[in-house]
C-alpha cells in the first residue's frame, strides 16, 4: 500500500482530473463499458450533429431574416422607436446595477467590451450605432450611479413608469405625427413575444396576489370569488382560454366594438397566470407562522399594513423561485399565440420557412428560436438565483 | 360557467384599463365601424342565418373600407407561394396579391392594406365578427360554407385539387394500385377526409400514416415510411422539387377532391360581394385582352369598344359598382392581371414553377373566365 502510494508520487502523481475520472467513470469494470459505450455514442452524435450545422445546415435562412425575427413587420421608419425604448431599457439598467450593485466595475466592462465587439462586427451601420447607443446609455448610467443607494425607490416608480412609456412609444398615439400609430398587426418577432411575456408578468402579478389574498380572506364573498375564479382558470388549458378569446368571445361584443386580437390574447395570458401565481403566493401565505400576524396586529398594524410589511415581504420572497419559475413557463407559452395567428418569434418562424426560397429549412429556424427562447429563460433563471441568493431565501 | 363569464368580463374590464394605452390606440380603428357598420357588423353567433336583409348601399361595407382609408385583409402568414412574410417584413404571395388588388381597385394604392394573419380555424369568426373585410386565405368553396358558416364566395382566384405522388419504381399508376399501401397525409384537414371519401368510395384498403405537419408529413414520405403522400396538387409539385431526387417520384392524374380556393366576404352584403368578385374578373378579363401591368397604359388609346368600357374610357361600369370608372385600369396598373400574378408566385422562375393546367384561361383550356365587362 505505501509502496504503491509512494510509487505514484514518484510518477509525479496524475493529474487530479484522470484520478477523478478513474474513480468516479471506470471503477467497477462495467461502469467503465457504459463509460466508454456512452462516450462512443455522444461522439458519434455530437460529430454528425457539427457536421451537420457547420457544413450541411444554410444558415442564410436565419442571416437574412434576422429583422423578421427580431421586429416582424414592424415598419422601418418607425425602427427609431425601438432603439429609444431599448436605450431607456440599458438606462433603467444602469441606473439599478449601480444603485443596488454597490461599487463594482464589472457591468460597465462587460457592457464596454461587448460594445467593442458590436464595433467591429460587421452589421450594418443602421444597427450597430444604435447597439452601441443602447450600451453607452447603459454604461454612463452605470458609472454615475454607482453605490447611490439612494436612487433605489424612484428607480422603482421609474421601471414602473418606462413600461407604459414604453409601450405609447412602440404602439404610437392615433393622430399624432411623429409617433405614428402602428397597429399591432405590425408587431411580431422578438419584440411582440417579450411584450407579451412583460405584459402578462406585470398585469398578472398585482392580480395574483390579490387573488392569493382574496381567498384566504375570511370575507365569503371575496373569498368565494376567487376560489370560483383560479379552479375554473386552473381547470382550463391555457389554449382553450386563448381559443375562447380569439374565436368566442367577439362573438359577445356589441356590435362595432373591436378589441384588437393582441389585447385579447395579452388578456388571456395575463388572467390564465393570475390563476396559478395566486396558487403559488398562497403557498407562501401559508408558510408564515402565525405567530407573524399575531405580532403584526398585537403591534396594532391594520390588514393593510400587516400585509404590506410583515406578510408579504416573507411569503414572496418563500416563493421566488416558483414564481420565477412560472413565468419562465409564461414567457415559453407565448409561442401558443402562435395559433391564434399572431406573428411572435413562433409565428415569424412559420412564416420564414414558408419563403419561397427557403422552403425545406425549417430546421435551421427552428434551432435558432429555441436557441433564443434559451437565453431568455436561462438569463431569467440566473437572475432568479441572484435575487435568491441577494435575499437570502432557504438561508434564514 | 355564466359566474366565470362574468367574472372574466369584469376582469376584462379591468384590465383594459390597466392596458389603457395598449387600447387607446385601438379605438381609432373602430371608430368609423361604429359608425357606419350597422348592418354588415352584425356580431351574429357562429352560423348566420341565411337569409339577412339587404343592407342600403350606405350601409355596405364597402363604405366602411373608404371611410377608413384602408382595407383589413384576413390572409395566410404562412404557406409558401399563397401567404408569407418576405425579408423586409412585407406580405408577399398569390392570395397578398389579390388583396392588394381589392385595395388598388378602392383606393389606387395596393399598399392601403392591413393584412391580419389568421388561422384556418379562427377565419370565419373573423369574417363574421367583421375583424376583417374579406378573407382571402386559401379558402376552399364549399356548400356548408357559403350557406351556414355565413359566407359568401362567388369567383374562384385558384383551382386546386388533392393529389397523390408515388415513386417511380413502384409502378404505381392509378388509385387502385394503392391497395395495402401506408398513405402519409397530415392530419386534421380536409385531405385526410378526401383521401378516407375516395378509398373507401373505392373499397382500397390502404394504413393512413398521419403527422401534424407538412413537413413531417413528406420527410417521413422521403425517408420511405410510406408509399404514397397526398395534399393539394399545388402543395405536391413545390414539394417534389425539393425532395433528393425529384425525377424517382410521380404524381398521379387522379384528383381526389375539387379545392376552388377563392375570397370570402361576410353574407349579405351584395354590394361590398360584388366589388371582391369582379376586382378578381379584371385581372383574369386583362389577361385574355393581353393588357398587362406594363402595356396598359398603351391600351388607353385602343380603340377597341371592350377595352374602352373595361378600362374605364366609355361607360360607367366602375361607378355601378361603387368605385371609379378606372377601377380595372388601377388593379392591371398596381398589381397586374392574372397571369402576371400567377407567374411571379408561383409560376416559373418561382422554386414551385407550377404549370398552370385549370388556372389558365378559357381560351387555351383551362377554367378561367371572366364574365363580360359591359
Amino acid at each position: 500500500m505505501t509502496a504503491q502510494a509512494n510509487l505514484s508520487s514518484d510518477k509525479k502523481s496524475p493529474p487530479a482530473i484522470l484520478e477523478w475520472m478513474k474513480e468516479n467513470l471506470f471503477t467497477p469494470w462495467y461502469n467503465a463499458v457504459i463509460t466508454v459505450a456512452l462516450a462512443a455514442l455522444i461522439f458519434v452524435v455530437l460529430r454528425a450533429l457539427f457536421r451537420w450545422a457547420l457544413y450541411e445546415a444554410k444558415w442564410e435562412v436565419v442571416l437574412v431574416n434576422l429583422r423578421l425575427f427580431a421586429v416582424g413587420p414592424y415598419p422601418e421608419e418607425a425602427f427609431w422607436r425601438i432603439w429609444v425604448a431599448l436605450g431607456l431599457v440599458g438606462a433603467l439598467a444602469g441606473l439599478s446595477w449601480g444603485a443596488w450593485g454597490g461599487r463594482n466595475w464589472a457591468p460597465s466592462v462587460v457592457a464596454g467590451v461587448l460594445g467593442a465587439i458590436v464595433l467591429v462586427l460587421p452589421a450594418s451601420p443602421n444597427v450597430k450605432w444604435p447597439l452601441i447607443g443602447v450600451l453607452a446609455a447603459f454604461i454612463l448610467t452605470h458609472v454615475a450611479s454607482m453605490g447611490r443607494s439612494r436612487l433605489q425607490r424612484p428607480l422603482v416608480w421609474g421601471w414602473v413608469l418606462s413600461f407604459f412609456v414604453i409601450l405609447v412609444l412602440l404602439k404610437g398615439l392615433g393622430g399624432s405625427q411623429v409617433l405614428a400609430d402602428v397597429p399591432t398587426s405590425k408587431w411580431g418577432g422578438l419584440l411582440l413575444t417579450v411584450l407579451l411575456a412583460l405584459i402578462a408578468i406585470v398585469a398578472s402579478f398585482p392580480l395574483g396576489v390579490l387573488l392569493a389574498l382574496g381567498r384566504r380572506s375570511e370575507l365569503p364573498v371575496v373569498k368565494l370569488f376567487s376560489i370560483l375564479y383560479i379552479e375554473t382558470v386552473r381547470g382550463v388549458p391555457l389554449v382553450t382560454v386563448l381559443w375562447a378569446s380569439a374565436i368566442i368571445l367577439p362573438l359577445f361584443f356589441p356590435k362595432g366594438v373591436r378589441v384588437d386580437n393582441l389585447i385579447r390574447a395579452m388578456v388571456g395570458m395575463t388572467l390564465f397566470s393570475a390563476a396559478y401565481l395566486a396558487e403559488n403566493v398562497r403557498g407562501g401565505l401559508q408558510g408564515v407562522p402565525r405567530g407573524q400576524y399575531e405580532a403584526a396586529y398585537a403591534l396594532g398594524l391594520n390588514y393593510y399594513q400587516a400585509m404590506r410589511h410583515i406578510i408579504l415581504p416573507q411569503a414572496l420572497r418563500a416563493v421566488i423561485p416558483a414564481i420565477v419559475g412560472q413565468f419562465i413557463g409564461l414567457f415559453k407559452d407565448t409561442t401558443l399565440v402562435a395559433i391564434v395567428g399572431l406573428l411572435e418569434l413562433l409565428g415569424i418562424a412559420l412564416s420564414v420557412i414558408a419563403q419561397p426560397e427557403f422552403i425545406g429549412l425549417q430546421r435551421e429556424v427552428f434551432i435558432f428560436i429555441a436557441a433564443i427562447y434559451w437565453v431568455f429563460t436561462y438569463a431569467m433563471s440566473y437572475s432568479s438565483r441572484r435575487l435568491e441568493a441577494r435575499l437570502g431565501v432557504g438561508t434564514r | 360557467m355564466k359566474r366565470f363569464t362574468i367574472s372574466l368580463f369584469t376582469l376584462f374590464v379591468a384590465l383594459l384599463l390597466i392596458t389603457a394605452c395598449a387600447q387607446n390606440q385601438a379605438t381609432p380603428t373602430t371608430a368609423p365601424t361604429e359608425q357606419t357598420g350597422a348592418v354588415t357588423e352584425q356580431p351574429a353567433p357562429t352560423p348566420v342565418p341565411a337569409q339577412q336583409e339587404q343592407p342600403a348601399a350606405e350601409g355596405s361595407l364597402l363604405e366602411v373600407v373608404k371611410q377608413r382609408g384602408k382595407l383589413i385583409c384576413g390572409a395566410n402568414a404562412n404557406l409558401p407561394g399563397f401567404g408569407y412574410l418576405d425579408q423586409e417584413g412585407n406580405y408577399a404571395g398569390f392570395d397578398i396579391d389579390f388583396c392588394r388588388a381589392l385595395a388598388a381597385a378602392i383606393f389606387d394604392d395596393p399598399d392601403a392594406v392591413e393584412f391580419r394573419p389568421l388561422t384556418a380555424k379562427e377565419r370565419f369568426t373573423a369574417v363574421q365578427t367583421g375583424e376583417v373585410d374579406v378573407l382571402i386565405r386559401n379558402t376552399t368553396w364549399t356548400l356548408t360554407r357559403d350557406a351556414s358558416v355565413g359566407m359568401d364566395f362567388g369567383v374562384v382566384t385558384f383551382y386546386d385539387g388533392q393529389g397523390i405522388m408515388v415513386r417511380k419504381a413502384d409502378n404505381i399508376t392509378k388509385l387502385e394500385d394503392l391497395q395495402g399501401a401506408a398513405i402519409c397525409v397530415t392530419t386534421g384537414t380536409t385531405t385526410e377526409l378526401n383521401l378516407a371519401d375516395q378509398m373507401r368510395a373505392r373499397g382500397i384498403e390502404y394504413t393512413p400514416v398521419v403527422f401534424e405537419t407538412a413537413d413531417n408529413t413528406f420527410g417521413a414520405y422521403e425517408e420511405g415510411r410510406c408509399d404514397a403522400v397526398t395534399t393539394d396538387k399545388s402543395g405536391l409539385v413545390s414539394r417534389k422539387s425539393l425532395l433528393k431526387d425529384p425525377e424517382a417520384h410521380v404524381i398521379l392524374d387522379a384528383t381526389l377532391s375539387k379545392e376552388p380556393l377563392g375570397p370570402a366576404v361576410l353574407q349579405g352584403d351584395p354590394i361590398w360581394h360584388d366589388v371582391v368578385m369582379w376586382t378578381v374578373f379584371a385581372t383574369i378579363q386583362a389577361e385574355e385582352f393581353g393588357i398587362t401591368s406594363e402595356n396598359v397604359d398603351d391600351f388607353l388609346n385602343s380603340e377597341d369598344p371592350g377595352i374602352r368600357r373595361f378600362l374605364g374610357l366609355e361607360g360607367e361600369l366602375g361607378e355601378s359598382l361603387g368605385l371609379t370608372n378606372d377601377f380595372a385600369y388601377r388593379v392591371i396598373k398596381n398589381v397586374g392581371n392574372y397571369g402576371e400574378i400567377y407567374d411571379r408566385n408561383l409560376g416559373p422562375g418561382t422554386p414551385f414553377e407550377l404549370p398552370r393546367g385549370l388556372n389558365d384561361l378559357w381560351t387555351r383550356g383551362g377554367l378561367l373566365y371572366s364574365p363580360p365587362f359591359r
